[in-house]
This record gives C-alpha cells, sequence and structure tokens, in this order.
C-alpha cells in the first residue's frame, strides 16, 4: 500500500519514529478494534485511535447523549445532544481522520450478542461502565483469544489492565466475582473528575497501538493504578491464576452469563 | 572506494522541508534490501545533517555527505537493518 501526500503529512510524526515508520502506519491502517462504550472512556480511546490511523473502529452503546455527558465524554457535543452515542462518536472521528471507518452498533451489549459483535477484531477495548458489563467482556474475550484493554474511573482514581488470553491474566484472576451491588458506590458517589476517563482512556489507546506495533511491553499480569489527587501510578503485579474460574486450567465458566444485577452507572 | 559505490535506488527530495524530508528518505529505505544504497537529492540544508544523524539512529550507514553545488546535497546511504 502506497500513503497518499496526505497521509504522509498527516502520519509524518508516526512514520518517523523507528518503532513505527511506514511498516508500522501500514499495520494501524488495517487494525481493526471494537470498543465497549462510548462514552468516558470510549470517547479518548476512540479519538486516538481515529487520529492515528486505526482503520476499522467498531463501538457499541446504546445510549444517547446527555447533557450531563459532556462533562467528560468529549466525542460528544451540546450539538449531539439526543441522538446516539454511536453516531455522535462516527460523526467526530470520521470528521478528524477521513482514512477510517466508525462502525457503530446501537445495541445493549449481551452473552447473546457479544461473540458475533467482536469476532472480526484484532483487539477488545472495555470502556464499559459497569461490572456485568466488565465480566461479560472479560469472560468472551478469553473464550475468543481476543486481546482485550481493560479500562475502569471512579472519582479521582483509574485503572489500565491489558489482557492477553493465553498469555497472561485475566479480570477474573484478579477479581474472581463481581462485587455483590451493596460494595459498588452508590449513585451519589459515583462522581469523576472530567479528565481521569481522559487519562485512563490515552493510557488504554496507547497499549492498544502498541499490541497493534507489536513494541514495547504491554500491562500483561498488571494492573495500573492511577491516583489523580496524589498524582501517582502505581503497577501492581497480578499473576495467571491456575484456578481462575474463567481462564485456569480447569474453568467452570465455559459459556457466556448475563449479570443484571442492579449496578449504578458511571 | 567510496565514489565507486553505484546506488540501488535514487530519490529527489528538493523542495521538501523537515519532517517530510526524513519521512521520505526513511520510506524510501524501509522498501529498500538490506545491503543496498540509497542516494538522496535535497536543497534543504538542514535536512543534510538531520537525514544522516537520524539514519544512524536508526542504524543505517552513512557513506557520503556531499555538497554538489550552491542549493544541493547528495547523501549516500547503506541500508544496514530492516
Ligand atoms: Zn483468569
Amino acid at each position: 500500500m502506497e500513503f497518499t501526500e496526505d497521509q504522509l503529512q498527516r502520519y509524518s510524526r508516526h512514520i518517523i519514529l523507528p518503532e513505527v515508520g511506514g511498516k508500522g502506519q501500514r499495520k494501524l491502517l488495517h487494525a481493526k478494534v471494537f470498543i465497549v462504550g462510548a462514552g468516558g472512556l470510549g470517547c479518548p480511546v476512540g479519538y486516538y485511535l481515529a487520529a492515528a490511523g486505526v482503520g476499522t473502529i467498531g463501538m457499541v452503546d446504546n445510549d444517547t447523549v446527555e447533557l450531563s455527558n459532556l462533562q467528560r465524554q468529549i466525542a460528544h457535543s451540546t450539538k449531539t445532544l439526543g441522538i446516539h452515542k454511536v453516531d455522535s462518536a462516527k460523526a467526530t472521528f470520521e470528521a478528524l481522520n477521513p482514512d477510517i471507518k466508525v462502525v457503530g452498533i446501537k445495541d445493549r451489549i449481551s452473552k447473546d450478542n457479544i461473540k458475533d459483535l467482536i469476532k472480526n477484531y484484532d483487539i477488545v477495548v472495555d470502556g464499559s461502565d459497569n461490572f456485568p458489563t466488565r465480566y461479560l467482556v472479560n469472560d468472551a474475550c478469553v473464550m475468543l483469544k481476543k486481546p482485550l484493554v481493560s479500562g475502569a474511573i471512579l472519582k479521582f482514581e483509574g485503572q489500565v489492565t491489558t489482557i492477553l488470553p493465553g498469555e497472561g491474566h485475566c479480570y477474573r484472576c484478579l477479581f474472581e466475582e463481581m462485587p455483590p451491588p451493596g460494595l459498588v458506590p452508590s449513585c451519589q458517589e459515583a462522581g469523576v473528575i472530567g479528565a481521569i476517563p481522559g487519562v485512563v482512556g490515552s493510557l488504554q489507546a496507547i497499549e492498544v497501538v502498541k499490541l497493534i506495533l507489536g513494541k514495547g511491553d504491554v500491562l500483561k499480569n498488571t494492573l495500573l493504578i492511577y491516583d489523580a489527587l496524589k498524582t501517582t501510578f502505581r503497577r501492581v503485579k497480578v499473576p495467571k491464576n491456575p484456578h481462575c474460574p474463567v481462564c485456569g486450567d480447569n474453568p467452570t465458566i465455559t459459556e457466556l452469563r448475563d449479570y443484571d444485577a442492579e449496578y449504578c452507572r458511571i | 572506494m567510496e565514489e565507486d559505490i553505484k546506488p540501488d535506488k535514487k530519490i529527489n527530495i528538493k523542495g521538501l522541508v523537515c519532517p517530510y524530508t526524513f519521512v521520505k528518505a526513511k520510506l524510501a529505505v524501509e522498501d529498500m534490501e538490506v545491503g543496498q544504497v540509497i542516494e538522496i537529492l535535497l536543497d534543504y540544508e538542514e535536512a543534510s545533517r538531520s537525514i544522516p544523524k537520524s539514519m544512524e539512529d536508526h542504524g543505517q550507514k552513512v557513506l557520503k555527505v556531499e555538497k554538489i553545488n550552491d542549493t544541493d546535497w547528495i547523501l549516500l546511504i547503506r541500508k544496514e537493518k530492516e
């Protein structure tokens, strides 16, 4: 594939990096990344992947843009209030970079559709805002052996981890079962500073780019915890658990389940 | 000895400025086999210094940097690694 003059200019800051070059940029242009959620995390992840020239970006979200989203969900705007988040995000990303294609799916992700949604993508990004989805995405990625870059945010804190099924830990190696609904923050407690998903989503986007390029070390067997109040990043080792119910030696979870407990959405 | 080297490929990047000078040079080198030599003709003075430096940083061998007239330079670079 030959680059056009516009592409040479658009991607020049990538191409001049030894770790990227023309070869790496071509990999990015051919890559397919699926993002779960077009909210706080999905917006910055998709934004930077679109800018980077990731050729196909899939996104699933069933929500429409609300005013309370705009404090942090930077792909949407006052002008897109009321329209589907995936349509709003698609317009923003494709305006930024006409080289890429955004496939928006207006649906709730569930045990019945997740495998079909992600099966044609190279990498999955979890930008969901609730535990049931996070566990569902983890289990589906382990079963389909899809690399998964997972992120979570709350208040002044963020977490990122990269799951490479078969090679490293998974989300259930870290937290085997979902916390019971009473233990997760209630809605009044679920505030977040708007730039926190920006930090976490940018870290997720870089993990994705490194996976596509095959360069550097990703957060395999590692949970990165960002504390914005203290301005610290902490790396916690997460070994793969041989007794993990989904990725262990004798898995007990062999088919997907939906968890419909009432959780507050952040 | 170096005067005898015949380039396998020639590019003319006159009129280009940084970073496009290096972008074009780097992409041309990527398309070559290890051991092949490229001749680069340019007229942007800063690139006559920065391209050789960047090529060496990326592990390639700079064989020649020559000012050939009032405005132009010729670089000869051998690809040493992918
Ligand atoms: Zn596991």
